[in-house]
């Protein structure tokens, strides 16, 4: 839940700034067909046996692949993602499960999945839409996926889409099913709004009063503040602290400046203008708003300057802190979904494989003074359990709540006394080169739908190493509650 | 453990606030004579601000001295000198601590009142200096900041205060009879209207720094941050002070304003109290409260009142000249002296004088769901220790794991704790009925019904179950610790943790150690005590121990008052008119009566005449028709839910009425009946320091005021004697003696002081 800056304190800005961002052009990548897979395919198979290990794949670079004996090979066949909006724009009058069914129907699209093979499906999101509180049956439903396959919905903040991953890749690992479906949605432009829980108390005895008497009863304990709604918290349960609040005073903590955070927030929306302007962003799949135009892009993006940033007052930490609406990622609505398979699986059904899903880790710490460092404890622990390095990745893709959580998380990540005060190692974790680093942008320009975000993350880094020609992507995430995330994704050889 | 309840519910009853000495306001402390360089305050200069540090050498905390008050002179005398200086910023370099206050040891040294005049002038011109500094100055708060702190913070022009659980301000003088003699009395109403100032300065109350923002006293807040590149504590100081450096240029730069938006009801209010007859009646309404609540026996509160009133009737010259003068006029009365007394005693009685434990305890059991045993369950695992409550029954386990979520939810609704956090502090506890995980406790305070046989059973229960160095402790209000140790596989390890009621209000724990407990377990049961935040008496063991046996006399003398025909109304007031919490009548009542009679026929049997005076018959027949006090609805006066205006119970003057015994007029008048009560008191007080149950007189004044509501402006029995004079409560003894017998023949210590004049305190 990165974004708890005021709806209308966003909006104001975003709206201002979505003028300001000229239309570009957006090209569509168009999709390999299926004869082009199977050519692929059988180049593959070939070279498969100069590999040392057993596993059916082979590598194009010198690095070792992860694959483990007696595990199986886990890959992702195809990930989309609708554009992600800011909220209150185009999916305003939609329902969460809509986009989620967009997303399905993309991926369905692109990838010609017989609907009968997909055996499982799994959403992450976050706030929950009361009426579709399992929004991974509805959505599926909805999609035309088969009412055979079962569905079902996690939460785990804003990795709740990674937890729809590794809950798939686990379920596959374990050898239950060999296509499962993960995805993640978020609809911030509704919420869920509820009486107090007075009010609610008193209808709920309503309903069961009897009489007359028993009615007139209740009703006159009736008072005015029952009235009040009951908004859904924007705060850290625990702490009762905003997110924004924490990531002030954690950029405060590692003594991270206005103006860096405002650079680096200027890097993401550049990058991604960028990438959106060369079409890199190919996970996006057209959306056909009902009563709307079609939306085929993001329109968070929005490349301004410095000295424009640099007017914005802090949003959370009021008059000197230093996390601004320029610098933080935005309430967002978007969805998107991937289709997982065992590798053997997706092989046979005549698939080439974008990416492996390897080692994954979860952390979490001190929700109060750590809540957004998940990154730098995740990482070392999911390179060394990969047994990589940080040389070894090519392609870094860090969910970016802040520019001062992300540049917080690089003080942390390059400080030797943090390292060994806090996460009792000997040495510091190492910095993660800047140029292979949220290369396409990232959630504080494409938007961060909470549940969504965690499959943007895995196909950007698939995306990037094919294009770049890399083999190891490393995904890492923070999420309220003090966890965090992170992934290893290896390309699938070309 | 009965007994101690109901001595609990009577502090409950003291005007609370009106009385509680903070660890901090005055510290003592004397730093090293004034070398050529600066030892207390440093200072920098970053851009065109001078941060100004302050950090007195050898102590945790910052105090207001002579040496610090004339390196603050200088340097300031400096950065107005300098051209490239535009503003300042102050801040102390210690975490948790600007200033705690004013050095109490230079009142203590003036031998006149002039001379405290003569130091609260120097303080006044000081920071009038500092309020009319052309280059505006940021005080940047982290910690107490007390007393001459808070003095100081609001002669700058800015203030900006960390948001954290230490950062507290308040303007505590009150509680040592004494009053903001440093222009506080001046400019705190200007800053937060009249009747918070006065709220600030009568009751000495600690003010957080979220309210404190509030209020207006502080400007701006800053956040404590986690951890980064540096330890958090130290990294939030450089934090605030880069902000604080932020806002004193901005303010140089006049970018920023120093006046502050004020609220609607601010408004109303400062509005209303510029009208002169609204004011008078805000004086009037201030003073009658705290004459009610003070009986006229602390003089500090109404010279507040006083002064605040010259200064904003007759402008801030007056007000200056009066508050000197007050302040030292205050600082000469003998309840400054005592409650100074009782702060040093404080001081003393949170330390731990047996040293560090070999082992510490972190692993707690508590038998006894009870009022007392869910007390200390409370209080330990607020301070994190795990905790075990063990009870026999579920009901009475339920009932004990219920008070101490109730307690931790009371701080919730307050404010001081979130929800999370008092779930988390509840998890600490675990209730059970059975004996497990008894081998990993380190400590086990029992808390079971006082029977010396029960105590027995569960004594010899426990000791089958816990690892060897586990102490067992027993929280008894009278039952001797050597007849509960008595069947102990291990007597070294057994003690005496008196608690009383309730556990998590009361601040006293009397520790109790027979000749066989050892050192270890001393230091043990102390660092316990201090982690629960209790101030802490140790006592040799005796019957009554040392507050239990004080107060027996004295109710034995209640019992004889009420005996001559003086109405429970009557000797209440005039017990409270003396400076007690409750009245004696009511107390009786509060500790239950039955309670009363359990005390007094065992330490009667014990002590014989000298506990005598008042027929236990009256507590018998009181016991008989079941009018056991409070918790009956029926004692001295008649208990209904939600009456608050008790009335005499009518049906005990046919009890009054058998035991009747005539009144001796030449004894009997009001000011004999408070001297009756409190000279045995007093009496017995020396007794136990006479025959070694206490150690030192100071922890007698203490475990008197904090335990059983001796009133505090006379600094406790130890200290009354040497204020009031040892040969005046001798004189009044003997004279009592003649009238009634040897329950009043004084104690041989106390006729040794009256004869050799000495004191109890040097």
């Amino acid at each position: 839940m990165s974004s708890a800056i005021p709806l209308y304190f966003r909006f104001l800005i975003s709206y201002k700034d979505f003028r300001m961002t000229s239309i570009l052009t957006y090209t569509l990548k168009t999709l390999p067909s299926t004869s082009k897979w199977a050519l692929r395919f059988s180049v593959r198979t070939l070279s498969c046996s100069s590999q040392l290990h057993a596993a059916p794949a082979v590598q194009t670079s010198s690095k070792k692949t992860l694959a483990k004996p007696n595990v199986r090979n886990i890959v992702v066949v195809e990930g989309v993602r609708i554009p992600f909006l800011l909220s209150g724009t185009s999916y305003k009058d939609l329902m969460p499960h809509d986009l989620a069914r967009a997303a399905l129907s993309g991926l369905l699209h692109r990838t010609n999945i017989p609907k009968e093979v997909v055996d499982y499906i799994i959403f992450g999101t976050v706030i929950q839409e009361v009426k579709t509180s399992n929004v991974a049956r509805e959505a599926a439903l909805g999609a035309g996926f088969s009412d055979k396959t079962p569905a079902h919905t996690v939460t785990m903040a804003c990795i709740s889409a990674n937890q729809a991953m590794t809950t798939a890749v686990g379920l596959i690992a374990a050898g239950q099913y060999d296509v499962v479906v993960a995805g993640g949605v978020e609809l911030m432009s509704d919420v869920p709004i509820r009486h107090s829980r007075k009010m609610r108390k008193m209808m709920l005895d309503l309903n069961k009063a009897k009489t007359l008497g028993q009615r007139l009863s209740l009703l006159s304990k009736f008072r005015l503040n029952f009235l009040a709604p009951e908004l859904p918290a924007v705060a850290e349960f625990s702490t009762n602290e905003t997110m924004g609040h924490s990531a002030d005073r954690l950029a405060a903590a590692f003594s991270v400046s206005r103006l860096e955070q405002d650079e680096y927030a200027l890097r993401s929306h550049n990058l991604a203008k960028k990438a959106q302007d060369e079409g890199l962003l190919s996970d996006i799949v057209p959306f056909k708003v009902p009563g709307r135009d079609t939306v085929t892009k993001d329109n968070g993006i929005r490349p301004s300057s410095l000295e424009q940033m640099a007017k914005l007052k802090p949003a959370f930490i009021k008059p000197y802190g230093t996390v601004t609406a320029a610098n933080s990622s935005f309430l967002t609505d978007g969805a998107s979904a991937m289709l997982i398979m065992a590798e053997e699986k997706a092989l046979a059904l005549g698939y080439k494989p974008k990416a492996y899903l390897r080692d994954f880790v979860y952390v979490s710490q001190d929700p109060k003074d750590q809540l957004l460092l998940g990154p730098t404890y995740a990482t070392p622990k999911v390179l060394e359990k990969a047994g990589l390095t940080m040389n070894d990745i090519d392609a870094f893709e860090f969910h970016e709540a802040f520019s001062g959580q992300i540049l917080a998380n690089f003080r942390a990540m390059d400080s030797d006394w943090f390292a060994q005060n806090y996460m009792g190692r000997k040495t510091k974790v190492g910095l993660p080169p800047l140029d292979k680093f949220n290369n396409w942008g990232g959630s504080l320009s494409l938007g961060h739908p909470f549940g969504a975000t965690g499959v943007r993350l895995v196909m950007t880094a698939a995306n990037r190493l094919r294009k770049d020609g890399g083999q190891y992507g490393l995904v890492a995430a923070c999420a309220a509650g003090g966890q965090g995330h992170a992934m290893i994704v290896e390309a699938y050889p070309k | 453990m009965v007994a101690s309840r109901a001595i609990g519910s009577l502090r409950r009853f003291a005007a609370s606030r009106a009385f509680r000495p903070h660890g901090y306001i005055f510290r003592n402390f004397t730093g090293s004579s004034a070398l050529l360089a600066r030892t207390h305050i440093t200072y920098g200069v970053k851009g065109d601000v001078a941060v100004v540090r302050i950090n007195s050498p050898n102590s945790k905390v910052n105090t207001l001295n002579k040496e610090l008050q004339a390196e603050f002179t200088e340097v300031m005398n400096e950065i107005w000198a300098s051209d490239s200086i535009r503003s300042a910023v102050l801040i102390s370099s210690k975490p948790g601590c600007f200033i705690a206050g004013a050095d109490i040891n230079m009142l203590a040294a003036c031998k006149t009142s002039q001379e405290v005049t003569q130091v609260s002038q120097e303080g006044q011109r000081m920071f009038e200096k500092l309020e009319k500094s052309p280059k505006p100055i940021v005080a940047a708060i982290s910690g107490s900041c007390l007393g001459g702190g808070l003095e100081l913070a609001i002669a700058c022009q800015y203030r900006i205060a960390t948001k954290d659980r230490k950062t507290v301000l308040g303007a505590p003088e009150v509680l040592l009879g004494i009053l903001p003699g440093a222009g506080g009395t001046q400019r705190l109403p200007k800053m937060v209207g009249v009747p918070a100032a006065f709220d600030m300065m009568l009751t000495g109350r600690n003010i957080r720094a979220d309210r404190a923002k509030k209020m207006g006293l502080v400007d701006q807040l800053v956040e404590p941050l986690g951890p980064g590149l540096k330890p958090p504590a130290e990294r939030t100081i450089e934090y605030l002070e880069e902000v604080a450096v932020t806002f004193a240029k901005g303010l140089a730069d006049k970018k920023i304003s120093v006046k502050r938006n004020k609220g609607l009801m601010e408004k109303l209010t400062s509005y209303a109290m510029s009208i002169p007859f609204v004011r008078q009646q805000v004086y009037k309404k201030v003073e009658e409260t705290v004459r009610k609540q003070t009986k006229g026996l602390y003089p500090a509160p109404l010279k507040i009142i006083e002064v605040v009133k010259t200064g904003i009737e007759q402008g801030s010259d007056a007000g200056y000249i009066s508050e000197s003068q007050k302040f030292g006029e205050l600082a000469m009365t003998k309840e400054s002296k005592a409650l100074m007394g009782l702060y040093h005693g404080q001081v003393l009685c949170k330390k731990n004088k047996f040293g560090t434990p070999q082992k510490e305890v972190k692993h707690l059991a508590v038998l006894g769901a009870g009022l007392m045993g869910a007390g200390i369950a409370q209080v330990s695992v607020d301070k994190g220790l795990k905790t075990i409550l063990k009870d026999a029954t579920l009901p009475g386990l339920g009932r004990g794991q219920q008070q101490v979520f109730k307690g931790l939810n009371d701080k919730v609704k307050k404010k001081a704790l979130t929800s999370f956090e008092r779930d988390s502090i509840f998890s600490n506890l675990t209730g059970q009925l059975d004996y497990q995980g008894f081998e990993k406790t380190d400590m086990v305070i029992e808390a079971v019904f006082e029977d010396l046989s029960l105590k027995h059973k569960v004594l010899k229960e426990v000791e089958a179950v816990i690892p060897d160095h586990c102490i067992f402790a027993s929280n008894t209000s009278a039952l001797p610790i050597s007849s509960i140790a008595s069947v102990s596989k291990r007597p070294e390890k057994v003690i005496g943790m008196h608690y009383f009621s309730p556990v998590d209000k009361m601040q006293l724990l009397e520790i109790i150690t027979t000749d066989r407990t050892s050192k270890d377990t001393m230091s043990s049961a102390v660092a316990v005590g201090l982690k629960q935040g209790k101030v802490i008496i140790v006592v040799k063991d005796g019957p009554g121990f040392y507050t239990t046996r004080c107060l027996a006399p004295m109710m034995s003398e209640v019992i004889r008052i009420l005996q001559e025909g003086v109405d429970p109304k009557k000797l209440d007031s005039l017990t409270t008119s003396f400076g007690f919490p409750v009245g004696a009548a009511t107390l009786v009542d509060e500790v239950g009566v039955d309670v009363a009679k359990h005390v007094a026929e065992d330490l009667g049997r014990t002590f014989g005449e000298r506990f005598g005076g008042g027929s236990i018959e009256l507590l018998k027949q009181m016991v008989s028709k079941g009018f056991l006090g409070r918790k009956a609805g029926k004692g001295f006066y008649i208990y209904q839910e939600g009456v608050k205006n008790k009335n005499l119970n009518s049906d005990m003057d046919s009890i009054f009425a058998s035991l009747k015994v005539p009144p001796k007029p030449d004894v009997s008048l009001d000011e004999d009946i408070q001297y009756r009560l409190v000279t045995r008191f007093v009496n017995e007080a020396a007794m136990c320091l006479q025959e070694g149950i206490l150690a030192t007189p100071a922890e007698g004044d203490i475990g008197a005021v904090f335990g059983l509501g001796f009133p505090p402006c006379l600094g406790g029995p130890f200290r009354f004697v040497d204020l009031y004079g040892a040969q005046k409560i001798v004189d009044r003894l003997r004279k009592y003696e003649g009238a009634f017998g040897k329950q009043f023949t004084p104690c041989q210590l106390l006729v040794d002081h009256a004869n050799g004049s000495k004191k109890f305190y040097q």
